[in-house]
Formats: structure tokens, C-alpha cells, sequence
């Protein structure tokens, strides 16, 4: 596929896990992978991931550039949207365990995440989760997926028209707290996508195709999605760009 | 279904990777901590004292009272860090059992074993380490670090030795991308760090887990050096609640990490920003070196 035909997808990378999604979506054939700070970088993009990180640090550097009516306007078009941990949280109409004064959400998920659901870091985890129908198939017979959990939050209630994608069956001490038997980790609902773990941190980039084929779906819908805005030049900018390569073992 | 695994390298490391692009600032109270938390700090690290008060008074730095620190705690929804000292693993032990979200084996605290650091493969709760050149990076990964901080000189607000320290790790990373792997053995030897740890950062091209800067930054600029210098982050100390105002010059610092390459955003947000901490010259007479405590 030509390079200017390609699927464009923007990671917002304020701060957080951006620099892994961008790994993950680069080994998928025929997409670019932006990084979007700015306005002009998110118009270019066909679809947009909010990666892992603090979700309170991003909404106060998006709100400080004016970022957020811009996200808004960008899921009014229904161009998709993914949240993984962090960009869950600004992607739910209803979050508990905010910090005082609430945080300036994105919106749009029918559902409520509460943060921190599992606590403090000693209780983040990872585990094996049945995969959902719709992720593509993988060599492994048991069709699980490896889901890593970090200070994660979890989606506690779902509206009607909302697609579960994946639960997780709580441990016992865990039930013992929340008094509930599971928890709903990943949805999916129109354009937007959340998952509360990160595929991120794993080799596994089928969630990312996954991602991938909703904003092809959608632009394939969208004619106008052909004619998007040129994506500016990384390069353009002033500063000095380290010289050492970022990407992080995965572990 | 598999059992839930907790404590794994995927996930010690995995909670540093969320923090990258970030800053993490010295608190003493729940005041502070929610300062830092409003100008969007992605963690906290509770202390008794910042370590500009530990210079100016002396004496012995120990782990902070675990009442405050669960008041810290308490206060804010981000991660909270904790420094123990040295060696000391009891201390590390106590702060495991506070629910605390990362231990700093810190060199700012006077050090409890002068020979040993803590072995940090035997707790869950991850680690973060300071280290001033490679070899002393990749000894504390090897001990089980998950995250890697440049010592630079805490309680300064000079960058100096923050920027000696970076350029340290970032330049004998580019040395040993030059190497032959025939030559790795005796390289591995000469950083008094494992094999496997000298190879594996020379694939990468870059130290195997996050690595911040810290000790000495104290404005934008400085903290915008340091990530154009290839770090992933920024401590900050003294730097903030030492400063004019605090709240303002947090906001500011936030803002020069994520936009760090962007000079336009950096001169904007370093306007107005009242007094900066007092420095200290680092080749002053009787000037007491913290970096230099451990290796």
C-alpha cells in the first residue's frame, strides 16, 4: 500500500505508554503511526488511541492547550477512539475515585469506571483472559490473551448499548473487597473502544489490529476520510530530538 | 483461567512506563501533595523533609514517619512514592506493608549499609534507584530495580551533576553500540555489571528499564534539558516548594516536559514565575556530595 493511502492512526502522547503503542501499531502493514500533541497532528489522524499514564497529568495538559473541545469534535465525528487504562477513564461518562474537584473528561462511553479499582501498585497484576470473539485468532488453542493490569481502573456498570468484551473473575480476597464476583474490562460501543489493561506492554498487537480494523471500517464509510489534512513534519520542531532509540524491552 | 500473577517485571516495570513523560515531585504534606497533583505531577514522593532542609540541617535522614506518609497517601489518586535508605530493606519492608506505589533506595538518606543495597528481587512493590554512570545503572537493575534515576546532586537546584550524570549513561550506552560483542566480557567487567545486562542494553541502545533524571532541576529549561538529553522523565525536588510559587512553577515544569522539544512552549510557560530555589555551587569548599555515597 502507498505510503500516502495508508491508515493514519494518531497515539496522544501528553505522557504515559504512547511510545509502545506506536511500537505495536508500526509492525501492522499499511498504517502510520502519529504522535499527536497539537491540534494540526490530530486532524491529520483517522483514528486516535489514549494510551496508558496518569489520566489526572493528561487532562491538565490537554485542557492547558485547548485539546479537549478538539478531542470532543474529533468523537463528534465518530472517528474511533481507543482508551487503554488512563484514556479508559476519559473516555467513560462516569468515573468515581477522581481526585478532588473531578478531572475534565472526554466522555462519550456509556459506562462507570471506578480508578484504582484494584489499589495501590502491590495489587497490579497480570493474567490470561479468554479472548473475545471479535480479536483475530493467534496460534494459541486455549484463545487467551495476556492482560497486564497496572493501578487499573475497572468498568463497573454498562449502559444498553454497550459490548462487553472482557471480563475478569476476581480473585477471592478481591471479591471479599468489592463484593462482586467480576468486572468488566474492556468494551466497545459505536467508534469508541476501552480497555482497562494494556495491550501495550505485551507482544500481543492483535488488539491493535483490532483498533486498526474499526478505523478502516469507519473510514471506508467516511469518504471524506480520504481527503484528511496532511500530517505536519515531526521534524519541524526546534528542539533537540534524543539521540537514543525509546523503545523498552517488553517484559 | 490462569491465576492473576502479581509483582512480575512486566508489571514493576510496566507502572515506571505509565510515569514516562512525567514529573514526580517532592512532597512533606498533603498541602503540597495536592499542589502537585493539580499542576499534574504524575506521582508524589513523601518525605519528612525536601532535601534542600536535609543539607541545610544535617544530621542522620531516615525514612519519613509512616503517619505522614499515609496521610500523603490519603490525600491524593496518584501514585505515592517513599524513599527508604540504603540497604535498608526493614524500612523497605514497612513501606511494602503501606501500600506504597514505588520505593526510592535513596542516597539522599544517609545510607544504612555502606556495602549492600537492598535485594529488590524480594519485594512486589517496585523500586526506583539512582545511579550516576552504566555500570551503576546496571548493578541496581541487576539487585532488581525497575526504574533508573540519575543522581544528579538533590537539594542543589544546580543541574550540573543531573546533566553529568545523564550524559555519563547516554554516552558509554553509544560506546558500547561501537563495541564488538567478542569485547562485551571485559567491557561487563570493567562496569563491574552482569553480561547479560551489558548486552542487553547494547541491543536496546538504551538502559533495559525507564529512566528519569533527578537532583538539581529547578526550572522549565532545566527540566526540558534533561529530556532532550533522552531521559523519560523528571524529578523534582527542592525545586518547586523551595521556589516563589510553587503551584505556578509545578504547572510550568509539567508543561516544559511534555512539550520539551518545542521551544516556542517552553518560553511561554517560563514567563512570570517568581523567585527560583537558591542554589548551591557544587565545587563550594565542604560541599558534601550525595551521589557520591553509593555505587
Amino acid at each position: 500500500m502507498a505510503a500516502d493511502r495508508a491508515t493514519r492512526i494518531g497515539v496522544l502522547a501528553l505522557q504515559g505508554s504512547f511510545r509502545e503503542h506506536m511500537t505495536l501499531l508500526a509492525r501492522i502493514p499499511g498504517v502510520q503511526a502519529v504522535e499527536v500533541r497539537t491540534k494540526a497532528e490530530l486532524e491529520s489522524c483517522a483514528g486516535l488511541i489514549i494510551p496508558g499514564g496518569e489520566s489526572t497529568t493528561m487532562a491538565l495538559v490537554a485542557e492547558r492547550w485547548g485539546l479537549i473541545p478538539e478531542l470532543q469534535q474529533f468523537a463528534a465525528q465518530e472517528r474511533p477512539i481507543w482508551g487503554t487504562c488512563a484514556g479508559l477513564i476519559f473516555l467513560a461518562n462516569r468515573a468515581s475515585g477522581t481526585k478532588e474537584g473531578g478531572q475534565a473528561l472526554l466522555g462519550g462511553l456509556d459506562c462507570t469506571v471506578q480508578r484504582n479499582y484494584f489499589g495501590a501498585q502491590i495489587n497490579s497484576f497480570e493474567t490470561l483472559l479468554p479472548a473475545p470473539a471479535c480479536l483475530p485468532r493467534d496460534s494459541d488453542p486455549a484463545d487467551t490473551f495476556r492482560a497486564v493490569f497496572i493501578r487499573a481502573p475497572a468498568i463497573t456498570e454498562t449502559g444498553s448499548g454497550v459490548e462487553v468484551l472482557a471480563e475478569y473473575r476476581l480473585t477471592k480476597e478481591e471479591q471479599a473487597v468489592q463484593q462482586r464476583d467480576s468486572v468488566v474490562v474492556a468494551v466497545r460501543s459505536g467508534a469508541l473502544m476501552a480497555t482497562a489493561f494494556h495491550p501495550e506492554l505485551t507482544q500481543d498487537s492483535r488488539w491493535h489490529e483490532l483498533f486498526v480494523d474499526m478505523v478502516r471500517k469507519h473510514a471506508a464509510e467516511r469518504a471524506a476520510a480520504a481527503a484528511a489534512a496532511p500530517a505536519p513534519d515531526p521534524a519541524a520542531k526546534l528542539g533537540r530530538v534524543p539521540t537514543r532509540p525509546a523503545d523498552l524491552p517488553v517484559y | 483461567m490462569a491465576e492473576q500473577q502479581r509483582g512480575t517485571q512486566a508489571v514493576k516495570v510496566g507502572l515506571a512506563q505509565m510515569l514516562k513523560g512525567g514529573v514526580i515531585m517532592d512532597v512533606v504534606t498533603p498541602e503540597e501533595a495536592r499542589i502537585a497533583e493539580e499542576a499534574g505531577a504524575v506521582a508524589v514522593m513523601a518525605l519528612e523533609r525536601v532535601p534542600a532542609d536535609i543539607r541545610r540541617n544535617g544530621g542522620v535522614a531516615r525514612m519519613s514517619d509512616p503517619q505522614m506518609i499515609r496521610e500523603i497517601k490519603a490525600a491524593v489518586t496518584i501514585p505515592v512514592m517513599a524513599k527508604a535508605r540504603i540497604g535498608h530493606f526493614v524500612e523497605a519492608q514497612i513501606l511494602e506493608a503501606l501500600g506504597i506505589d514505588y520505593i526510592d533506595e535513596s542516597e539522599v538518606l544517609t545510607p544504612a549499609d555502606d556495602v549492600h543495597h537492598i535485594n529488590k528481587h524480594a519485594f512486589k512493590v517496585p523500586f526506583v534507584c539512582g545511579c550516576r554512570d552504566l555500570g551503576e545503572a546496571l548493578r541496581r537493575v541487576a539487585e532488581g530495580a525497575a526504574m533508573i534515576r540519575t543522581k544528579g546532586e538533590a537539594g542543589t537546584g544546580n543541574v550540573v551533576e543531573a546533566v553529568r550524570h545523564a550524559r555519563a549513561v547516554q554516552g558509554a550506552i553509544r560506546q558500547l553500540q561501537t563495541m564488538d560483542d567478542d569485547e562485551l566480557y571485559v567491557y561487563a567487567k570493567e562496569l563491574r555489571a552482569p553480561v547479560d545486562l551489558v548486552r542487553q542494553t547494547k541491543a536496546l541502545g538504551r538502559l533495559p528499564v525507564v529512566n528519569f533524571a533527578a537532583g538539581g532541576v529547578a526550572t522549565p529549561a532545566d527540566a526540558a534539558l534533561m529530556m532532550q538529553l533522552g531521559m523519560d522523565g523528571v524529578f523534582v525536588g527542592s525545586g518547586i516548594f523551595k521556589s516563589g510559587d510553587p503551584a505556578k512553577r509545578a504547572r510550568a515544569i509539567v508543561q516544559a516536559v511534555t512539550h520539551y522539544n518545542d521551544p516556542a512552549i517552553v518560553a511561554e510557560v517560563s514567563c512570570d514565575l517568581g523567585e527560583p530555589m537558591v542554589g548551591i555551587d557544587v565545587r563550594e569548599k565542604g560541599f558534601q556530595s550525595y551521589a557520591g555515597r553509593s555505587e
